[in-house]
């Protein structure tokens, strides 16, 4: 390889995707954006920018379901925690809700998890349409040690998304779906052998793979999916007093490093 | 009266004001006072490298860190991290937004945090076997599920842009092999180079030489790939404050270059059906 290819896009970019055309027109995925998505919900304009395709009125409502089911304004989950954090020191608005977006990639809860449950339950189908059993993927996977995201949650038993999002599934004609029904037979065996319980992220990602979500439009239509639930943590930390949501006293930092030394100490 | 929450740390004490619980009288880091000796007596590096791991280092190795954030300083306005620094700049946003810009785009896997990231995990797999490496190079995967990270599409540690290593880059890794130790990955890497690149097909990149200086001061691919993030920040910041006090007349503006094939032109409501007559 070399550097020959790069004179090529030194001075133009040729894209499928869009252009603006400031003080004419605008065209998302061929797709006039004022006059022919001009009536679209914003929420099924995301899904158009990601896939570039209309995906559908009933998977669209399903997923805008995904983000209305995360919106928890609750300034103990984490990335609510932030924002909170960035109110009660008074930084602004985007800046609060941007960090608790970008922190919501992580590995305990939201992206990841969430891709890696999609990719499980593919990985599962091509297994199974290979002539595997389901139950045998679920155990390989196990006994090479991978975390079965989507089972088990780190702070509750049970998942109060779950009956909310199957009935959403149903009411979309999106509850019969080969991925859906494999997330409940993994629960079924994980649960009778195990003792483990289902969170959202498998029904999420087992429905976004009967939509036909690839793992990374997964991951783009759920950054922002928590964002409704953090902007009331940031108001109710900035409304009262600086620094007064739930300040950290000296002794509350529990230090279980090395004694106390001289700087100037050989060791 | 006490609080019923509690975070731990094997890195900072606090001692508290008589007078306040909410205000310490005293910081420890890993066991020296921060205010009465670290800040008098330590450089910066030094204090940096005992944060990270947790004793008073070496001469050699505060030197090591002290020459490597220097090389990774600037990486200039060409670099895409700083390049999106300056785009937030120009416009005059908030210092924490260009910033978070270039940390995000300098988080990526070509030149980024995450690509240092992968070097290092290679160097705990390879160490010092260039048959490991010239494998691991062409298949850098932890294994074959999807995550938030793409794949990456080239050597780790390479730049697949590149044809041969630029001057600065060489002369970079010669200097900080020279402060390396000697059995140590700079090092090896110094005398390999040549091979690698001629397996890979392109030359090594800073990233690579960031990656081997970041093992050879024993930090592991979490510190490495945080340091590496924090270290390219100076070029970052002066850049963005730099273009927004240039102006925006004087700032790249990419419209007339970009050509969306398949233009469905102006949009033409479909004719009303006509009566039949």
């Amino acid at each position: 390889m070399s550097h020959k290819h790069l004179f090529d896009t030194e001075n133009h970019w040729v894209t499928r995707k869009g252009k603006a055309y400031l003080s004419d027109r605008v065209v998302m995925h061929n797709k006039d954006l004022h006059q022919e998505l001009g009536d679209y919900e914003w929420l099924h304009l995301y899904l158009y920018s990601i896939l570039g395709r209309n995906i559908g009125e009933n998977e669209a409502k399903l997923l805008n379901f995904y983000w209305v089911a995360t919106s928890y304004p609750d300034a103990s989950i984490w990335p609510n925690h932030v924002t909170a954090l960035a109110g009660s020191v008074r930084s602004t608005a985007s800046l609060a809700l941007m960090a608790g977006m970008s922190v919501s990639e992580a590995s305990m809860y939201g992206r990841r998890p969430e891709v890696r449950a999609l990719d499980f339950f593919y990985r599962a189908g091509r297994w199974c349409d290979d002539g595997g059993g389901l139950t045998e993927f679920v155990e390989r996977e196990k006994s090479a040690g991978r975390i079965l995201y989507g089972y088990g949650r780190p702070l509750a038993k049970t998942d109060e998304r779950i009956p909310y999002t199957i009935k959403k599934a149903e009411e979309c004609g999106l509850g019969e779906g080969r991925y859906l029904k494999m997330a409940l037979d993994v629960h079924a065996h994980l649960e009778a052998t195990y003792g483990y319980s289902m969170n959202v992220a498998a029904i999420d990602a087992a429905l976004a793979a009967d939509v036909g979500l690839t793992c990374q439009e997964y991951q783009l239509f759920m950054t922002p999916c928590f964002i409704a639930g953090m902007v009331p943590c940031y108001q109710d930390a900035r409304d009262q007093p600086e620094g007064s949501f739930f300040p950290v006293r000296c002794t509350s930092i529990v230090y279980e490093g090395k004694a106390k030394r001289d700087w100037n100490s050989a060791e | 009266m006490a609080s019923d929450y509690r975070y731990y740390s094997n890195i900072w004490l606090e001692e508290p004001e008589e007078s306040n619980p909410f205000a310490a009288r005293a910081s420890y880091c890993h066991g020296y006072d921060v205010s009465g000796q670290i800040i008098p007596q330590a450089s910066w590096f030094e204090y940096l490298l005992l944060m990270f791991k947790g004793d008073r280092p070496q001469a050699e190795e505060s030197r090591l860190l002290e020459k490597l954030a220097m090389v990774l300083a600037n990486p200039g306005p060409r670099e895409a991290s700083v390049r999106a620094a300056m785009n937030a700049g120009v416009a005059g946003t908030n210092h924490s937004s260009a910033l978070m810009a270039a940390l995000a785009v300098g988080a990526g896997q070509y030149g980024g945090a995450q690509e240092v990231s992968i070097c290092i995990r290679l160097w705990q797999e390879c160490g010092q076997s260039l048959e490991l490496w010239s494998t691991r190079l062409f298949s850098p995967e932890e294994d074959e599920r999807a995550d938030i990270w793409l794949p990456m599409e080239h050597a780790p540690g390479f730049d697949p842009n590149g044809d041969v290593i630029p001057a600065p880059v060489l002369q970079s890794l010669e200097f900080l092999a020279s402060l390396a130790p000697s059995n140590g990955s700079l090092a090896w890497l110094k005398q390999n180079r040549a091979t690698l690149e001629s397996r890979v097909g392109y030359p090594l990149a800073v990233s690579g030489i960031a990656a081997a200086a970041l093992v050879d001061l024993g930090l592991d691919q979490d510190q490495g790939s945080m340091l590496y993030l924090m270290l390219r920040l100076p070029g970052a910041a002066v850049h963005a404050l730099e273009q927004k006090q240039m102006g925006w007349k004087k700032f790249p503006y990419y419209g007339p270059a970009i050509e969306l094939a398949d233009d469905p032109g102006p949009f033409q409501p479909s004719a009303p059906e006509q009566d039949p007559k």
